[in-house]
């Protein structure tokens, strides 16, 4: 049982909880992820450690509502208590020794950037994020990116925030004209780091992509999450999450993604009219 | 005078075609009245050779005669010296190539019932005892056991009832290792479990579940800042093998594993649980251990025709008889001398596996003969999900965490055989983490071991 500490909405579908949890807190890394279960009857999900406190025993994370359980968690308030809260899981990102380097997120997926961006940015190294979002409404972390970057390229596909265009004609402008990046690290939808990865791929630019794709157990045990990369099958929550975008099979990823679609939108319907009702 | 007829007395069971169809037990146990008759079968041997059969020697005439004469609790006492978990073993042990194999009533005729009648001994103590678990005297030594399955849960007890504060740190939501996400309900119900596991806490033994160690705590975290004086590592051995075949990575095919996670331990077959799980129509189960009898019988039970194809005979098949029994009275199919060379989808889906034909040829490095393809006989089986059943090997976890634990190239960890020691000072091991996929009862055994192998050490250190 975790407490949430403190909850706060992001924008009108990602919601950011910090949860006690010393134990997670006092080894998480950027790149990490956990994995909760909201009640007694919940499924286990993976979220991404969007930040941590070892001092105070926290571990941030930041989730967009997209189906039953994500559901079911915003629902939870200040003071409640998470069920089951474990990690933190898979392998933290490689940052020793990067220079430069361009994070691009999208979406969500930029809660998983942040850290990633922040740590690199401590640790001394010139970096560049660029963050897509559909549209203003829905953009996260602003201030924090900004603080923890080099340079902060924002893009939305309709223009309301920042340029308006995707992630890799951003990417492309600046390494078209002369950025030097040691490496790329990219996380958001599947369809973002695949064009993100062919594009670095023209370049020769080494590229690390984090991925999300479902998982059970979370320690090896299932297979669950398993992913073509360079021909090999790797387990993402114990080989990954990241891996190397240039060898990731992002197609087989995309069709694997959508094994539970109707299962899904059936129980999302089912338990936002429990909420309805309960009101 | 002994009960000589040739037969064990059977089994209630559910009807095939009703338990086919709910997850509730399929066996129903023995009643009072026909346990003391089977038990009455025993010849109460001068030599038992059922004793040479079970790897943990439980002292079987002496159980058998203490229910022949219906003093069913001093039975359980005569079992639980060798055995903590007889209500599991006593359902899933492979009774026949162990103490029953060596029964001698087996040459002529049925062997005894060893394996029901250490379950009705069981069932019934559980049901009667009223006695809590005693919590005994601390001290004051900190034991860590790492993973909650058979072995871990063994070694926890016996450490406990010595006295020792032990933690067991599991990595999952729940306690139990495969006893509570592999084997399903309808096979071991999962409150047989609960019940050792609360007996354990009775004891004062602290469960801390949502811990993996390596990533949370790692074992040189819990010498040093926990101030564990000794570390048992039985987690198992987890990770699933595939076949490395084209279209493994279709929708709609599992991994054993994930498939009997997603049903025992997350409960998908329940209509309110909120994992999913896929419901094939045709289901093909690759394999032909328990795990593959499991695996078959539970998709089975959502509704599935399901196929089992395995690439050597009947014969061969290593899983329990009577789950092979079981699951062909339930209505699953065998195709036997069949390989799987490759699965088809349709729209990213499974759609077909085509299998090959074997024929047996010489016997192999485990003695067991070598399946060789027929060229030419190549067919495709229409199918909309596939399970891998093709074994599991030990989660590299621990190990690449851990400096200075040697295992073996396949990730088994090395230890003395009779004490359970690693290559790491004061760190034990045992069960499927050492043997690679095994049984219960070996790792109950592997669990036992340690922890005595612990006490003494543990004490040695403390009266030199
Ligand atoms: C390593 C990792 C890190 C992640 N980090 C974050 C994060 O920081 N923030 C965030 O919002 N999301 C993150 N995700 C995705 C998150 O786990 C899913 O959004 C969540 O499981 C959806 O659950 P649901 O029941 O609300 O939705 P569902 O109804 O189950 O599904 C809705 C969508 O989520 C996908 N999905 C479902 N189950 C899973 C699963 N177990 N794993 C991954 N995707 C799934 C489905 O394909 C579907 O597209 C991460 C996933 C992984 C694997
Ligand atoms: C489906 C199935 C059916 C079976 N049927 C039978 C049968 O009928 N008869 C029989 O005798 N045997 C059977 N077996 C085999 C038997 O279950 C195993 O041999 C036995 O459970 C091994 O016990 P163990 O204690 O070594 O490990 P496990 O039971 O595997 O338990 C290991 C535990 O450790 C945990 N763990 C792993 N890594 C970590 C970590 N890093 N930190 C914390 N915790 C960790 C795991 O989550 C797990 O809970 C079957 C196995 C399966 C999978
Ligand atoms: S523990 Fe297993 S092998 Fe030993 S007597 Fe019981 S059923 Fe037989
Ligand atoms: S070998 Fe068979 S008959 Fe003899 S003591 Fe053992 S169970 Fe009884
Ligand atoms: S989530 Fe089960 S093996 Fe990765």
């Amino acid at each position: 049982m975790n407490e949430i500490i403190r909850k706060k909405q992001l924008n009108p579908s990602v919601t950011l909880m910090e949860v006690a949890a010393p134990l997670v807190a006092k080894k998480a890394e950027p790149g990490q992820f956990i994995i909760l279960r909201v009640d007694e009857k919940g499924e286990r999900i993976p979220l991404t450690v969007a930040d941590y406190d070892r001092e105070k025993g926290t571990i941030t994370i930041i989730f967009q509502i997209v189906g039953a359980t994500t559901e079911k968690l915003n629902h939870l308030e200040e003071g409640d208590y998470i069920h089951d809260f474990v990690g933190p899981l898979g392998r933290a990102t490689h940052t020793e020794g990067l220079k430069k380097v361009a994070v691009v997120g999208g979406g969500v997926g930029c809660a998983i950037a942040y850290p990633v961006t922040k740590k690199l940015f401590e640790q001394g190294a010139e970096v560049h994020a660029i963050v897509g979002f559909r549209n203003q409404e829905l953009v996260i972390l602003e201030k924090e990116f900004e603080t923890h970057s080099s340079r902060l390229v924002r893009m939305s596909d309709d223009g309301s925030w920042g340029q308006k265009g995707l992630v890799t004609d951003a990417l492309r402008q600046l390494i078209e004209s002369g950025e030097k990046y040691d490496e790329v690290i990219t996380i958001g939808p599947l369809i973002m780091m695949k064009f993100v990865c062919q594009l670095t791929k023209q370049y020769g630019i080494k590229t690390v992509a984090s991925m999300n794709p479902i998982m059970v157990d979370g320690t090896g045990m299932c297979g669950g999450c398993r992913l073509t990369v360079g021909g090999v099958t790797r387990f993402a929550c114990v080989d990954g999450p990241e891996f190397d975008g240039h060898e990731i099979d992002f197609d087989e990823a995309m069709a694997r993604g959508t094994t539970y679609r109707d299962f899904e939108r059936r129980a999302r319907e089912e338990t936002c009219n429990l909420f309805r009702e309960a009101k | 005078m002994p009960n000589m007829s040739k037969e064990k007395h059977p089994m209630p069971s559910q009807a095939p075609e009703v338990r086919n169809q709910n997850f509730l037990e399929v066996a129903l146990g023995y009643t009072e009245e026909v346990a003391v008759e089977e038990a009455k079968r025993c010849l109460d041997c001068k030599n038992p050779f059922c004793v040479s059969g079970c790897p943990v020697h439980i002292q079987i005439p002496h159980f058998i005669r203490e229910v022949a004469a219906g003093n069913f609790e001093a039975a359980y006492q005569v079992i639980n010296k060798d055995s903590s978990l007889p209500a599991v073993c006593g359902r899933v042990c492979p009774q026949e190539s162990q103490c029953e194999g060596k029964c001698i009533r087996g040459m002529r005729g049925d062997p005894v019932g060893i394996g029901r009648l250490e379950r009705f001994v069981a069932d019934w103590h559980n049901a009667h005892s009223t006695e809590k678990a005693e919590k005994p005297a601390c001290n004051g030594h900190k034991v860590a056991v790492i993973g909650s399955g058979p072995s871990g849960l063994t070694c926890a007890g016996d450490l406990a009832r010595k006295g020792y504060d032990v933690t067991i740190f599991e990595a999952l939501h729940l306690a139990g290792g495969v006893l509570v996400y592999g084997i399903p309900e309808f096979r071991l119900p999962k409150s047989i479990v609960q019940q050792e596991i609360d007996k354990l806490q009775d004891m004062g033994v602290k469960v801390e579940t949502n811990v993996v160690i390596g990533r949370t705590i790692t074992i040189d975290e819990l010498m040093g800042e926990y101030g564990f004086e000794a570390v048992f590592i039985g987690s198992g051995a987890g990770l699933p093998k595939f076949m490395n075949i084209p279209g493994e990575n279709l929708k709609g095919v599992y991994s054993a594993n994930e498939f009997l996670t997603r049903i025992n331990l997350m409960k998908a077959y329940l209509p309110d649980s909120d994992t999913p799980i896929q419901k094939g129509k045709k289901v093909a189960v690759v394999g032909g251990g328990n795990v593959a009898m499991d695996a078959a019988r539970c998709a089975k039970r959502l509704g599935a025709d399901v196929t089992i194809i395995y690439r050597r005979t009947e014969a061969e098949l290593p899983a329990r008889r009577e789950e092979v029994e079981h699951a062909m009275e339930e209505g699953i199919v065998f195709h036997f001398l069949t390989n799987p060379l490759s699965i088809s989808g349709n729209d990213g889906w499974v759609s077909s596996i085509r299998c090959q034909k074997m024929t047996l040829g010489e016997p192999d490095a485990s003695g067991r003969r070598r399946p060789v393809p027929v060229e030419g006989s190549e067919e495709d089986l229409e199918m909309d999900c596939v399970i891998m059943a093709l074994g599991t090997s030990p989660n590299p976890l621990i190990k690449s965490t851990t400096q200075g634990l040697d295992t073996q190239k396949w990730g088994g960890i090395i230890v003395e055989e009779e004490t359970g020691r690693t290559s790491r000072e004061n760190v034990y091991a045992g069960g499927d983490a050492v043997t690679g996929a095994a049984t219960v009862i070996l790792a109950m055994g592997a669990g036992k071991t340690a922890a005595s192998a612990i006490d003494a050490k543990l004490r040695g250190q403390e009266m030199p």
